[in-house]
């Protein structure tokens, strides 16, 4: 198949997305409320990377510019990065975080799914291992979201706060413009009109479950996956990148 | 120069870095040893996407397809078709019930965002085989692994979960 720029641009999307949550979401090391969940955290991040490292390593090859996932993860600037902005957000706490995760890892869920027919191989190939990654962090987000939110009422609270935070982030999951149309259009990946019916239906019965209300749409967009990011990914960056800017090209 | 065969036989002793009572060959991760241009062609999958232990396995693999007598080794990474847990053994699950881990049993996690409660189905605890356990964590010290605890002996053991 011949590489487009919109396939790179795509490929590139969902590996900055996997790394920047999981760079993100790895801050909780050492912080999180209870043991378990700092090592639930720290796994599910390492997931991500892992899948960050294959997705930008096949962005990479599909640019054909010479340039490998360390380049990639570490020598770009915000705007070159292509991450949902949701994946960007300070975690905040820990309802936030979950909160976060579950909306997401649902998309991922439903997304790795259609990318299983992708007719990108390769793809195919990287979906096939992250939607089994995807179906624990779901899960496990899930069970924490109906526990908080059905939980106390300063858990009540602090979650269904996150998730009036959050809520607006979401319509950018389904944005498009044309990279995804000739995305669907070459069969690489889904259109997202059909997704979003498919993530809502999803997603609704369980932010009922815990007791959430789920916030009505508003005309508020984010674009990161377009490249324009809020004020956080600038910070994120500069200190995931410090080690590779201060001494470039270090290896170990 | 090794064998196809004899390189197998070298690979059923390489154990696994985080569980070594079982062999990378047990676990299901070598996909493939091909004899080429007097060297040896390895074909390893990973586990997870994050697993820390991908790279210390290839050159696990490496060092003792070398020290068996191969000049060259290469070890490729493909990632179709996925692992799953299925490919692990029967005597490797007996092996890891006997390290205190508890094997793979069922399906993996699926369908979507739906919560699975906190009573997930019951395992045999690997020490006493009381069914009388409760999970602590999905995620233990690896992602490959959840926490649970037996009430009945009261220890603590990992389980290795369906993927």
């Amino acid at each position: 198949m011949t590489t487009t720029p919109a396939h790179i641009e795509y490929v590139t999307r969902l590996g900055d997305n996997a790394l920047i949550l999981g760079q993100r979401m790895s801050e909780w090391c050492g912080h999180a409320p209870v043991l378990e969940e700092d090592m639930a955290l720290a796994n599910m991040s390492l997931d991500l990377i892992g899948q960050a490292r294959m997705l930008l390593t096949h962005a990479g090859k599909l640019e054909g510019k010479g340039r490998d996932e360390d380049q990639l993860a570490f020598l770009r600037t915000e705007m070159h990065y292509r991450n949902l902005t949701l994946c960007e957000l300070p975690n905040v706490d820990f309802g936030r975080t979950m909160v976060r995760n579950f909306l997401f890892a649902s998309l991922q869920v439903l997304l790795w799914e259609r990318l299983l027919a992708s007719s990108d191989t390769e793809l195919a190939a990287i979906a096939a291992k992250s939607l089994k990654e995807a179906r624990y962090h779901a899960q496990h987000a899930g069970d924490w979201v109906v526990r908080l939110g059905d939980g106390t009422a300063e858990s009540h609270a602090r979650t269904q706060a996150a998730l009036d935070y959050l809520w607006p982030y979401t319509a950018e999951f389904f944005a498009a413009n044309p990279t995804d149309e000739a995305i669907a259009a070459a069969g690489i990946g889904p259109a997202w009109s059909e997704l979003e019916a498919a993530w809502e239906a999803v997603v609704v019965p369980v932010l009922n479950e815990a007791t959430l209300t789920v916030p009505a749409r508003t005309p508020f967009k984010s674009y990161g996956k377009f490249g324009r990011h809020s004020e956080h990914l600038g910070h994120l960056l500069s200190e995931m990148q410090y080690l590779q800017r201060t001494y470039p090209g270090a290896q170990w | 120069m090794l064998t196809e065969t004899q390189a197998w036989d070298v690979l059923h002793a390489v154990p696994d870095p985080e569980i070594p009572v079982i062999s990378v060959t047990e676990l299901g991760i070598v996909r493939e040893v091909h004899a080429r241009d007097g060297g040896l062609h390895v074909v390893v999958t990973p586990t997870y996407s994050g697993c820390p232990a991908t790279e210390v396995i290839a050159q696990s693999i490496r060092d003792a397809l070398v020290a068996a007598g191969t000049a060259e080794v290469e070890v490729e990474t493909r990632l179709a078709p996925a692992w799953t847990t299925a490919w692990i053994t029967e005597p490797a699950k007996e092996k890891l019930r006997a390290y205190g881990i508890a094997p793979p049993s069922g399906d993996a996690a699926v369908g979507g965002a739906q919560p699975i409660r906190f009573v997930p189905r019951k395992l045999a605890c690997p020490r006493c085989g009381s069914t009388d356990t409760t999970r602590l964590s999905q995620f233990g010290s690896t992602a490959c692994k959840a926490l649970y605890r037996c009430q009945s002996c009261l220890e603590p053991f990992e389980y290795f979960k369906p993927i």
